[in-house]
This record gives C-alpha cells, structure tokens and sequence, in this order.
C-alpha cells in the first residue's frame, strides 16, 4: 500500500486528573498537561512499524483541532510520520464530523489504511474508526492488539469481551487501536530536530468541504458521586469479621 | 409513545445478559414501546431467550446465514434498514455495541450517545467522560433517530417471565464481503462471568506471575467469584487480557469487589465506580486504592489471600 494515514488528537495527558470546574461549565483544561491520545499514540507507531517492513510508503499524521495541536503533530513528526496535515477548526468537532474529515482525507490521499485509536480519553466516545468505516464504506477491524499486513488484506487480533477475536479485512480499511498493540518508541532529540524541517499543512474545514453533523449538546457537567474511604481492619480475621457484618459472606 | 429497538447480543447460542440491562434503560424513556432485534444464522432459541424479558413488546429476526458472527460491518447496514421505525436504536457498551452502535449512526447520517447512566428525559441523558471524573449531561438532537449504546454496568437486568411475540423482519440489504470472521480464542473457564458476578476478585500487578495468580483462583472459587485483573496484571501476561477491569477493560457493578495487590489507578477505579462495596488489600497503606475501599487491609497478599480463602472455606 502506498499511504496510511494516523489520528492524533490533542487530549489532556492521561496522568491529569481531571478536575470539573466549579460551576459546571466543563472540565479544567487551563495549565493542564496537553498529550497526544494514548491510543493514538500507539496507533502512528503501529503505521510506522508497518512502513519499517516496506509494507508501506507513507504515514502521514492529522490532527483536528486548534493551532495548538501543531504541538502533537510536530511529536508525531519527531516519532516518524512523513507529513503531518492540521485540519483547523476552533471548537470541538463531533465524532460524526471528525469522521467525515478522516473520510475526505482518505479519499483526497488514496489512503490504504486509516489508523486511529479505539477511544480518545477525553470524550471516551469511541466513536470515531466505527463512523469513517461506514462512511468510507471500507472495513473496520477495531480494539486491535495485533496486525499483520498480507498483501491487499490485514489480519487483526481483536480485544473482545469474550477473548481474543481474528478477522480479515480487505484493504483499504480502518483500524482502529487497543494499549497493547505495541510499545510506542522515544522520541530523541535529533528526531525533534529533523521533525521541524518535515511538512505540517494547516487546512481549514471548508477546504474539505465537510459539512458539520447535528450534534449532541453538551449541557453541563458534574464530578462522579465520590465514594467515602472507609474503614481499616488490622489482620484478616477482621476483614472476615466486616464481611460477615455487612452479610456479603 | 416511543418506539425503541434494541439489538440484542448474543454468541451464536446464547443472549448476553447485556441486552436485558439495555431493556431496564430503554424502560425509562417515557412512553417507551421496545423491540429485541436477535440478528443470528440461527434465531429460535435466541430469540425465545430474549421474548421472556419482561417489558418488551415484540422480538424480531434477522436469520441470515452472514449472520453467524458479530461482524459490525455486516450487522450494520441490517439494524440501519430496520432503523427507519424508531424513535430510538440502542445497544449495550460491550465491545459488541460499541464496535456496531456507531457504525449503525453513520449509516444513518446522525451522532450517537455513548454510554448512557442515566435517563434524565427524552432525548437528555447523563453518561461519563475522562475515564468517568466527569459526568456530562448531553441532549441528543430531537428531530432525528437517536442511537446510543447503554453503560450496562449502570442498569439492573429487566426482570424475566415476559412472553413476547416474535416476528421474522426483513432486512434485505446487500450486505459487504471485504471483512471475514476468522475465529476466536477464549481463556474457556467455569468461574461466573465477570460482567455479571456478583461477587469478583481482582489481581494485580504485585502478584509477580501467573502461577501466583492461583491464590487469586483459590479466593475466587471459595467464594464463587468471578476474577478481574488490573492492566499491569495483565500486561505482563500473569491471566487473560479479557480479564482486565477498568477503562479500557470491563466496567463492571458486583455487589463485592476484592483489589488486591493493585493500586488504585483512576483507569482502574474507573471500572469499578459502581461496585456496592470495595475491599483492598495492599501492603502499602497509602495506595489510592484505600481511599475508595469501603474495608482496607494493609498486608502482604502472599499471606493474606491464602490465610483469607482458609477462613472463608469453613
Ligand atoms: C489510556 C490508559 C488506559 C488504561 N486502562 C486501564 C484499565 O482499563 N485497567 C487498569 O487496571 N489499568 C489501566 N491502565 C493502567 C493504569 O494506569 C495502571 O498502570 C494500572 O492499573 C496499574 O496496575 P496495578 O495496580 O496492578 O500495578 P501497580 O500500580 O504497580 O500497583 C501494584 C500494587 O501492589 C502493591 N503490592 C506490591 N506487592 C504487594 C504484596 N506483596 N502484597 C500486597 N500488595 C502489594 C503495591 O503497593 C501497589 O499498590 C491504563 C492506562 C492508560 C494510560
Ligand atoms: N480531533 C481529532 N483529531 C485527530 N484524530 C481524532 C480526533 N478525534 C478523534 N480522533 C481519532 O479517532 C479516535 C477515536 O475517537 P473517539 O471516537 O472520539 O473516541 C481517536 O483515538 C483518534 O485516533
């Protein structure tokens, strides 16, 4: 295959923990660290491993967001990916609308596979791989922890409920990533410096021509019901004693 | 009235336990008139499973051969041609929903509503985001279908003893060949399903390996549990990766959850929020785990687990 082509969102890092402001307009994301979404992470690593193997030519990453996500873009760079494309847009998009971008890039590249991750944690949709497949008309092989190009197909371990489940795609397809498909590489400082010097293209949403999706409004938002620390017990006769207590044993 | 399918999920033979949480959800939509959609190359002791949910109006069937797996991309163009009746189609946030639900929605030009809590009106629900410490409430947009997978772990299973209809439906949609079911493996075990247990322990990574992870078994099966694992745990290959409980594993509700040896990562609280009570043990009395756990124990599981499935057998 020629080109795949990565999803990078900007998301606050994994280690944050998110705190909803007090008067419940949203999350705190003011001096919060800023991260490239773990899943996605893994998922350029993947593209890049399968490029390494010659099975590709070019990976090129696309983030949907502010300018400030030049930042992961650059990241992403510095890791490997060829090109990076930043779709600008000032609020956030819906899964449906980011599907659409992902879709006309697809189609605007020839791409032949769209690698994202199975969730982003910040809206924890996991929405986003499901939507471009079907709109793409393509396959979509998600929550993968192994893939293995074969030629005009993938074969894609899945992480079900159930176990681990195997299908075969046709490419083009979308994949989309689970934690332990692989270890993502680091990032060394002359990779940073190479990364300056490859091409970050910013487009706007109309020059996609994508038209934005009707959306689920978000109306506020609250922190989960806080569970109480509870009690203490000194040795295991009185954790059995608690137990009983509370008729669970 | 509103009209509400759900599709049921099933393994060929059986229904999840999945689809009656999706009823109990569906039921608190006013007015809500629900239909069971069993899509399976063989649809009678499926579909007989799901008419004996309490509350369902009719069950309908899809039975086609290309239906003998879950493949969302054969599934999808189906739920999407019987979609046009509803007000509204929901799935269950397994990875069977949550790999078919979205697909389904973009099929039909709409987003969906990821993991419903809550019922808090007809088209306002409430469902958690950054790995549940925010709860947002979100309005879906009213004048179109609405899809939405259901956080199972937050609804009880609708009652049994119902006698619905069932219906053959049609679906003739032609269906894609560019996606092929190869197999599944699956750690087969008789311990309860994790989903559903009332009761799960849970290992982690200071369990230092998989013959360890016995002591775990021994817990469980003296208490007739089902058994999870942290990531860590199962990172480092000590039990199955469809053990693991948190974010981006299983959440899960059990009446009585048992950490041990995990610390209590937010991706792991994550996935057991809404347990009824959670115990912990874990030699460092700091771990974050001891500040959601309703009992703590702070000891070395090597001895702890062993002496705690002694006292709990007699
Ligand atoms: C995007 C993302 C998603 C994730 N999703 C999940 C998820 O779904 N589920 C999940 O679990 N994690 C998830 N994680 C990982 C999570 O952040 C933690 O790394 C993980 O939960 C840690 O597992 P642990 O508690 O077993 O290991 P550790 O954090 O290493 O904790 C081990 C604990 O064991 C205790 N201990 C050590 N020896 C003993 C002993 N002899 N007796 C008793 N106690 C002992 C220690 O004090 C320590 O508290 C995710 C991470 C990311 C980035
Ligand atoms: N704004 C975005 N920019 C780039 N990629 C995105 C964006 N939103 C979602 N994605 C991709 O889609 C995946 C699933 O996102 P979601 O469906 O929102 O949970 C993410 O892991 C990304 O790979």
């Amino acid at each position: 295959m020629d080109k795949i082509i990565v999803g990078l969102k900007r998301v606050v890092d994994y280690n944050v923990r998110v705190q909803v402001r007090s008067d419940g307009s949203g999350v705190e994301t003011d001096g919060v660290k800023m991260s490239i979404n773990p899943f996605d992470e893994i998922a350029l690593e993947e593209a890049l491993r399968i490029r390494e193997a010659g099975n590709a030519n070019e990976v090129i990453a696309v983030s949907i967001g502010s300018a400030d996500a030049q930042q992961q873009l650059r990241t992403g760079l510095a890791m490997g990916a060829d090109r990076a494309i930043l779709v600008a847009v000032d609020q956030d998009l819906d899964p449906l609308s980011v599907a659409r971008v992902f879709q006309a890039i697809a189609a605007k590249e020839n791409a032949g596979l769209v690698m994202l991750g199975k969730q982003a944690i910040d809206g924890d949709n996991s929405q986003v791989a499901q939507m471009l497949a079907a709109l793409w008309d393509r396959p979509q092989a998600t929550f993968a922890s192994g893939v293995s190009i074969e030629g005009d197909t993938a074969r894609v371990v899945r992480e079900v409920d159930a176990g681990l489940e195997t299908i075969e795609v046709d490419l083009p397809a979308v994949i989309s990533v689970d934690l332990r498909l692989n270890e993502p590489r680091y990032v060394k400082l002359p990779d940073i410096m190479k990364a300056k010097k490859k091409p970050l293209d910013e487009i706007a949403l109309s020059d996609l021509g994508v038209e934005a999706a009707p959306k689920v409004r978000e109306l506020s938002y609250a922190p989960p019901a806080a569970r109480q620390r509870g009690i203490m017990v000194d040795d295991v006769a009185g954790l059995v004693a608690a137990l009983k207590d509370k008729g669970l044993v | 009235m509103a009209r509400i399918l759900i599709v049921a999920e099933h393994d060929g033979s059986d229904l999840n336990p999945s689809t009656a949480k999706c009823v109990s959800c569906a039921a608190a939509i006013d007015g809500a008139e629900i239909d069971v959609v069993v899509l399976a190359a063989n649809v009678a002791d499926i579909a007989a499973k799901a008419a004996e949910i309490a509350g369902i109006a009719r069950v309908l069937t899809v039975e086609r051969a290309e239906n003998e797996n879950a493949v969302a991309a054969i599934l999808a163009p189906q739920v999407a041609a019987l979609a046009g009746d509803y007000a509204y189609v929901f799935g269950p946030s397994t990875t069977f929903g949550r790999d078919l639900m979205p697909r389904v929605a973009a099929l039909l030009g709409v987003n969906q509503v990821s993991d419903i809590m809550s019922v808090e009106g007809s088209h306002t629900f409430k469902r958690p985001i950054y790995a549940g410490n925010a709860i947002v409430t979100v309005e879906a947009p009213p004048d179109t279908v609405l899809i939405a997978t259901v956080r199972v772990a937050s609804w009880p299973t609708a009652a049994a003893g119902g006698s619905a209809p069932v219906e053959a439906a049609s679906a003739d949609t032609e269906l894609p060949v560019h996606t092929r079911y190869i197999g599944l493996e699956s750690a087969a075990s008789d311990r309860p399903d994790l989903q559903t247990a009332a009761t799960v322990v849970a290992g982690g990574r200071a369990f230092g390996s998989e013959e360890n992870f016995q002591l775990l078994y021994a817990l469980a099966d003296t208490l007739g549990a089902g058994v999870g694992a942290s990531r860590a745990a199962v990172d480092a290959g000590y039990c199955a990766n469809d053990m693991q409980v948190g974010q981006t594993g299983k959440i899960i509700a059990p009446d009585l959850y048992i950490a041990i040896g995990i610390s209590g990562a937010i991706q792991h609280l994550t996935g057991i929020k809404d347990a009824g009570t959670i115990v912990a043990i874990n030699k460092d009395e700091e771990a974050p785990i001891f500040e959601v756990a309703d009992i703590g124990l702070a000891g070395d599981l090597n001895s702890a687990v062993p002496e705690l499935t002694n006292a709990l057998s007699k």
